[in-house]
């Protein structure tokens, strides 16, 4: 190396890392600069996943390696609950349990989803319970007490969870109380608003109106016909297997990398075996409860807003990360609140779904309990804790889930007691999991 | 040579007005006075490093660029005209680009998603997932970017090519001035000249760049003009070439003697302790 000039010493001093400092050469670390003309050869390390059943497996593994476990391990846990209930008592593999099933997932299964939203973006909201239990009460003093129209009485319901939510999204993100704490109380004071609703008698029965009649336990999709489910497994079937194929087209036509044409056929055959088989087994019994259709449409309306809109983009972002969020122009107070009102609002759809179960609005609509299974469904399900990772169908999968187990102990003849330990147990299990796949997304440099 | 405390010095690049400029800027935060009286100015087609001691005030002086803090006093020019920049949306509208010191990536999104944030394409009210994906390819080449998949989370990207990624985010809004607080901080070697190849075609593009650098080596490399900054004021502002390592050192160390004479100093006394 040639002496600098600017250097009356001489000889460079190897402990300063200036030394040799020469405004007119670029300095030596970055002399082989690679020219900005040629284009550099394609890293041997670019992820291009090979086509076929090869490429498939290898992705597998990565994904699997890398802590990316996506809906698999609830999948599986799935089907050892149902084998080892169904080893215990030859009625739990049958269609009338899979129709109970299915009608008792989708109260608590509407709280989970809208504790989805609110996991995204790494907060917690647990006044769910409890503003179910009080959206009950509000509905039944409405249109019982006060005689209202019923789905007048249904919409200011709904309309109230979303103020609440939105309130304590309100307090939570402009006063910056922890979530936490805000809807720790709201769990408390909501409670205690529905219990002076409720008054003396503490019970409201419902009439079979609105909502209400749809929620009901037989209400099914077109009265159950059994062309009803089938319409239903083929709409799935056609949106999932149309959508996936027009957007391979949009892509091909972009020159954009797009799924190959084999593992579209081979996912939409999927489905369609899944979604014909529960038809046909929901045909056995009685026929898809409307109350489960209702769910589904919600879910597909919710994943939609998550995965297609710029809200949802926002939702991911803040979960992910919040001063990036702010840079980028959101703002991160209205998602917040927004969120909780989301919640709040499929709290209040949850407590008139739960509520028609039992025909009435009672005290033991705000069980704490539906508070921690909703919670629960949404982690098993797949949605992390720690915001940022999830999608609604983890509320279906998680509810699916927990209610498989109330289910088959309920068979079983298994007390409460029991019952708790149980459910307590499979969600420490799916937070365990949550937050080793976490730790290995970390240590493979993805979280 | 140019006197460094005057700061009076016409930037070697500069042919008329420049893009943006800060008149007299100070600003405080409680106790501390960050900014005192700054003067800067950019040209299209320059890069400008600022450089400065740790709390010298540089990340602060582009968080005021960027609309982070409100300036308490003096103007900001854009292309000759005063503007007010309160949000960072003032400052995106007008054509500045940040790239922050701590990144401002979403580790959970995919590059997409990252390059997109805040003003995402849509069709019919939704995502337009593959323009902004080709879009995003065709950013990432042009600017000869390499990086596994547009698809893949931030997260598992190395550091290089997250801080790539942060530059080429800042171009979505085509905007006309570009600034990196320490974008070679954390970086190793081929990484730090991945990024500093991405800064010299910044400027090829016409763009006016505020390079913030600890690194003078990386100074060094691709600057036009180097501002100093020390204590919250301007220290000198000096065109890289002609300039001497030494009087840009001791511009920023504030030594009234020059670095020159303390490294002669040095070489026959003992080394004092805690030289920068
Ligand atoms: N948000 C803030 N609140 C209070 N003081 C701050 C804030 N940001 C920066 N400062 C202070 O301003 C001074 C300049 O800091 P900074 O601009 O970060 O320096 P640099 O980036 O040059 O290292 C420091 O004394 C720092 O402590
Ligand atoms: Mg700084």
């Amino acid at each position: 190396m040639s002496t600098p000039p600017t250097n009356p010493s001489g000889s460079p001093d190897p402990s300063d890392p200036l030394s040799g400092f020469n405004p007119l050469e670029p300095p030596p670390g970055l002399d082989p600069m690679p020219s900005a003309a040629i284009a550099p050869p394609v890293d041997p390390r670019l992820l291009v996943r090979q086509e076929g059943l090869r490429g498939y497996v290898d992705e597998f593994k990565r994904k699997v390696r890398g802590g990316e476990l996506g809906s698999l391990p609830v999948v599986i846990g799935l089907i050892i609950i149902w084998l080892i209930f169904s080893l215990q008592n030859s009625q739990y593999f049958s269609a009338a349990n899979a129709e109970f099933i299915v009608y008792y997932m989708v109260g608590l299964g509407m709280l989970a989803t809208g504790l989805v939203f609110v996991l995204l973006l790494g907060e917690i909201d647990l006044s769910v319970g409890s503003v179910s239990g009080l959206a009950a009460a509000i509905y039944a003093v409405l249109s019982v007490e006060h005689n209202w129209n019923a789905w007048l009485a249904v919409i200011v319901t709904l309309l109230a969870g979303a103020a609440i939510g939105g309130t304590q999204g309100w307090i939570f993100a402009k006063i910056g109380v922890p979530a936490f704490v805000v809807t720790l109380a709201g769990f408390l004071a909501w409670q205690g608003v529905m219990l002076w609703l409720l008054g003396s008698t503490g019970t409201i029965n419902l009439e079979p109106k609105a909502l209400n009649a749809l929620f009901s336990g037989n209400s099914y999709f077109l009265g159950g016909d059994i062309a009803g489910a089938y319409i239903l497994a083929g709409i799935a079937v056609v949106g999932f297997g149309a959508s996936g194929f027009l957007e391979q087209r949009r892509r091909k036509a972009a020159g954009v990398p797009a799924r190959p044409t084999g593992e579209l056929v081979a996912r939409t055959v999927v489905l369609a075996i899944g979604a014909f088989l529960v038809a046909w087994i929901l045909n056995r019994a009685s026929g898809v409860p409307n109350n489960a259709v209702i769910f589904l449409a919600l879910l597909v309306i919710c994943d939609f807003v998550l995965r297609r809109t710029t809200y949802g983009r926002k939702v991911f972002a803040v979960g992910g990360n919040i001063e990036a969020s702010r840079r980028a122009g959101i703002s991160v107070p209205m998602v917040r609140i927004s969120v909780y009102a989301i919640s709040g609002t499929f709290a209040a759809l949850g407590g008139l779904a739960i509520a028609a179960t039992t025909n009435a609005a009672g005290q033991a609509g705000a069980d704490p309990n539906n508070l921690m299974m909703a919670i629960a469904a949404a982690v098993i399900g797949g949605t992390s804790l720690f915001g940022g990772r999830g999608r609604v169908w983890s509320a279906l999968l998680g509810i699916l889930v927990i209610e498989s187990i109330n289910a088959g102990l309920f068979m079983l003849g298994l007390t409460l007691d029991i019952q708790y330990m149980i459910t307590g147990g499979v969600l420490l299990a799916a937070v365990v999991v949550d937050s080793l796949s976490r730790r290995t997304q970390k240590s493979s440099g993805r979280a | 040579m140019t006197d460094p405390v005057s700061g009076s010095y016409a930037p070697a690049l500069a042919d008329g007005e420049p893009v943006l400029a800060l008149r007299g800027v100070s600003k405080r935060f409680g106790a501390v006075q960050a900014l005192t009286d700054v003067e800067l100015e950019v040209h299209t087609g320059e890069v400008l490093a600022l450089v400065g001691d740790n709390g010298a005030g540089k990340s602060t002086l582009v968080k005021s660029i960027a609309g982070v803090h409100t300036i308490d006093d003096g103007q900001i020019e854009w292309e000759g005209r005063p503007v007010s920049i309160h949000r960072p949306q003032d400052s995106q509208h007008l054509g500045i680009a940040t790239v922050y010191q701590d990144l401002a990536l979403a580790d959970n999104l995919d590059v997409v998603a990252n390059l997109f944030l805040g003003r995402e394409l849509t069709t019919h009210g939704t995502l337009d997932e593959v323009a902004m994906e080709k879009r995003a390819q065709e950013l990432l080449d042009t600017l000869s970017i390499r990086i596994p998949s547009v698809r893949i989370p931030v997260a598992s990207l190395s550091g290089g090519q997250r801080q790539v990624v942060a530059i080429a985010r800042s171009l979505i809004g085509d905007p006309k001035v570009v600034i990196l607080d320490e974008p070679t901080a954390a970086l190793g070697v081929e990484q730090t000249a991945q990024v500093l190849d991405l800064v010299e075609r910044l400027r090829a593009r016409d763009l006016g760049v505020i390079l913030i650098s600890h690194n003078m080596v990386d100074v060094a490399a691709v600057a036009d003009t180097v501002a100093v900054l020390r204590l919250g004021r301007n220290n000198g502002t000096f065109p890289m070439r002609g300039t001497t390592q030494e009087t840009i050192i001791a511009a920023i160390t504030g030594a009234t003697d020059n670095a020159v004479t303390r490294r002669a100093a040095r070489a026959t006394g003992p080394r004092p302790e805690g030289e920068a």
